[in-house]
């Protein structure tokens, strides 16, 4: 995986509906400037910026990496913008770790953002390529029968995509930026939602947020302050029509794990990863990737959700900042998760911290089931 | 860095309408055809370049997997951007030292729309976009402040045209007639590129298999790239600061350059271009046509990568120069050094 690459500064936007004091320009430079001063540096510091989200239809602006330029204090500067559906914020990350590994650039800032106020991304979401179904549906409505799938499969109880709703929003009360705040949230008051698509109630899906999250990423003789270090990278594709692909759990999901997994020399990760940050949009994807990703049997990742081993204060905690069901700026919800498993592990999550985290998990997923990101970082040089 | 070559490039018969076939159709043939050449059914790597609305909707790159058979999963990534940066992505990911292999591709279908129109979209969404400054109109704009000699701009037309003529997977375009109307002044409509559909696809090598899979790799002896201010004010349109500063970067003049295969979809860009990347008379420029002969929009940049390596892998030079461009006037730019 070439040379150290460690993340040295981290800045968020509070998630919110909609941030009309700022244009999409004053998003993405707000979280530039966070991660910048977390750093404690300036723009002049960075060698190169990688920018990241999903389809330009979500606010009507074609290739926006343009626009931004000046924003992001790009300007004599290489700047890339990456695409991968959901995933995306993931591999923005990936990206830019990749111009430190390979040892082109010392210090990159990687921003990814969504600013979905500026459109609806469900109508976005629901066109169709010429000549090709249109399914209509949005991206709950193309989930929701893979999560039916696995109940059928695992035997899971009803309740369970509950649980995952409540804990998700008990931890994103723990954090400054998340979006959703619900006090008092229990099961009852998830059960009293209306149903979207069978199985996901009102409080089992993402809320759409404005956001921007932004990393400044650095080679070894760059590093500064308190870094958390890159111990693995890895990305996996599959075809969205091959027939015969598991959507339930798919096969890019565990090979990409068992990549990441081996650069890292993680055997066990239930055991050995303290904290995960994993892509979780709709309740029901905790139990299921609590399998693809190893940290369960098939069949069994449900009965660890029940458990209570995946609560803040449980054995393996997943998703301690609250999640994608609590903030989901979706371009960039993949690099929070890469960001917030960075600050677990360098000790600077706030209230949301899990004590004493060495290594963590950051995950991010797209388009069908079928794009995959993620990266281990670690309180440790590799 | 770690020596990466291109080995083999394929694209498309571009066309200039829709001949009815998806973007993953158009795609096949190349991936194909650069897989039979090398003989690799997998790759360390994959990157593609393409952009949601030349198709009008979302993900247009998630079909492109199946026509790629990526079966078991594959390692991939994807840039809203021309497929040249696809190939950076990749170029990056092989100094890594991991992987030998990359397959990158890039692909569009500007027959689908309005592409003047849609370009507008590019643009700052609260003070350019609603001005409805188009394509054409910020071309011209540029086109102005270089204030070339219309001589000067037909020559360079006539040239690329009569080159792409004798280029089987560029257009047929007719050569220039006494007098052309204006498309915006001070641009003629023949100084408008054509609207095209297509695709290309190239395998990138490091190593020994460089040598193994082609018998005169093209060498990736430098690659840079740089972007700068968007406002059309902030910047001296007469010229490319980024391109000049990329073309120094990548090493251009540290030795003759035989062919240049430049991103100049419009006669002035080439004049600001050629300044830039301090090309001299001796340098051939374009002889594939460019893109005033064939212009398949997240293509056209990798193309020119493919063009220049072409010229190394026959043997008819041994050093060459490509460039790819985006964002409005040039704002965008990215120079890679050939070398046999």
């Amino acid at each position: 995986m070439g040379n150290r690459c460690a993340v040295i500064g981290v800045g968020q936007t509070h998630y919110t509906t909609k941030r009309r004091d700022v244009s999409i320009a004053g998003l993405v430079r707000e979280a530039a400037l966070r991660a910048l001063e977390d750093a404690g540096l300036t723009f002049k510091d960075i060698d190169a910026v990688v920018i990241g989200k999903a389809p330009d239809l979500f606010e009507g602006v074609m290739m926006p990496e343009a626009y931004l330029a000046d924003a992001l204090g790009a300007a004599g500067k290489p700047m890339m913008r990456v695409h991968t559906a959901g995933s995306v914020g993931g591999s923005t990350a990936l990206v830019g770790a990749s111009l430190i590994q390979g040892g082109v650039h010392e210090r990159v800032l990687v921003v990814a953002f969504e600013k979905q106020s500026e459109s609806n991304a469900t109508w976005a979401l629901s066109t169709h390529l010429p000549f090709s179904a249109s399914l209509v549906v949005g991206a709950g409505g193309y989930f929701a029968p893979h999560i039916r799938e696995y109940m059928r499969r695992s035997g899971a109880p009803g309740h369970i995509g509950t649980l995952v709703a409540v804990k998700d929003r008990l931890n994103a009360l723990k954090n400054p930026y998340a979006h959703l705040k619900i006090p008092g949230i229990d099961q009852k008051m998830v059960e009293s939602t209306p149903m979207l698509w069978e199985p996901i109630r009102y409080l089992e899906t993402c809320p759409s947020s404005d956001g921007a999250c932004a990393m400044v990423l650095a080679s070894e003789s760059a590093a500064t302050g308190t870094p958390a270090w890159v111990h693995g990278t890895a990305m996996r594709s599959e075809p969205i029509f091959r027939a015969g692909r598991d959507t339930v759990s798919p096969q890019a999901g565990k090979d990409c794990a068992a990549d990441v997994y081996r650069q890292a020399g993680i055997a066990d990760p239930r055991r050995q990863i303290d904290v995960a940050e994993v892509y979780v949009p709709f309740s029901w994807y905790e139990p299921m990737w609590l399998e693809n990703l190893g940290f369960a049997a098939e069949g069994e990742g449900w009965k660890l959700t029940e458990s209570g081993a995946t609560a803040l204060d449980g054995d393996t905690p997943w998703n301690a900042s609250g999640g994608v069901l609590s903030s989901n700026p979706i371009g960039a919800s993949g690099l929070i998760r890469f960001a917030e498993a960075a600050l677990q592990v360098r000790g600077m999550a706030g209230e949301h911290q899990v004590d004493g985290a060495r290594t963590a998990l950051g995950h991010a997923y797209g388009g069908g089931a079928q794009f995959f990101a993620m990266w281990i970082v670690g309180r440790e040089k590799p | 860095m770690r020596d990466v070559a291109i080995v083999a490039f394929a694209q498309t018969r571009h066309t200039d309408h829709d001949t009815g076939l998806s973007e993953h159709e158009l795609i096949h043939p190349v991936i194909s055809e650069v897989k039979e050449r090398t003989g690799l059914r997998r790759f360390g790597f994959t990157c593609s370049g393409s952009c949601d609305y030349l198709a009008g909707a979302p993900f247009s790159f998630v079909s492109a997997l199946d026509a790629l058979a990526a079966w078991p999963p594959i390692s991939e990534s994807h840039v809203e951007m021309d497929g040249a940066w696809a190939l950076y992505e990749a170029w990056v990911r092989l100094q890594h030292g991991d992987i030998d292999s990359a397959l990158v591709y890039g692909f569009g279908k500007s027959s689908l729309g309005d592409l003047r129109t849609i370009m507008t979209l590019q643009l700052d969404p609260y003070y350019l976009a609603p001005l409805g400054l188009d394509q054409l109109s910020y071309a011209a704009l540029q086109a102005a402040a270089v204030g070339a000699d219309r001589q000067e701009l037909d020559e360079i037309v006539r040239r690329s045209r009569a080159d792409g003529r004798s280029n089987p997977y560029a257009f047929d375009l007719p050569d220039l007639s006494d007098k052309e109307d204006f498309a915006v002044q001070p641009l003629t409509k023949t100084d408008v590129p054509p609207i095209t559909d297509g695709a290309a696809a190239i395998v990138l090598a490091a190593g020994d298999l460089a040598t193994e899979l082609c018998d005169r790799p093209a060498y990736i002896r430098g690659i840079a790239h740089r972007t700068e201010p968007h406002y059309l004010g902030l910047r001296d349109l007469a010229r490319s600061a980024s391109a000049a500063d990329a073309a120094r970067a990548a090493g251009v003049g540290k030795g003759p350059v035989e062919v240049a295969e430049l991103h100049a979809q419009f006669p002035h860009e080439e004049i600001i271009l050629r300044r830039a990347l301090e090309l001299g008379g001796d340098t051939v420029i374009n002889p594939s046509g460019g893109p005033l002969a064939a212009n398949p929009v997240m293509a056209t940049g990798l193309i020119r990568l493919g063009e220049a390596a072409r010229r190394i892998h026959d043997g008819t030079a041994s050093r060459t120069v490509a460039h790819a461009a985006s964002g409005p006037c040039l704002q965008q730019n990215l120079v890679t050094v050939l070398e046999a």
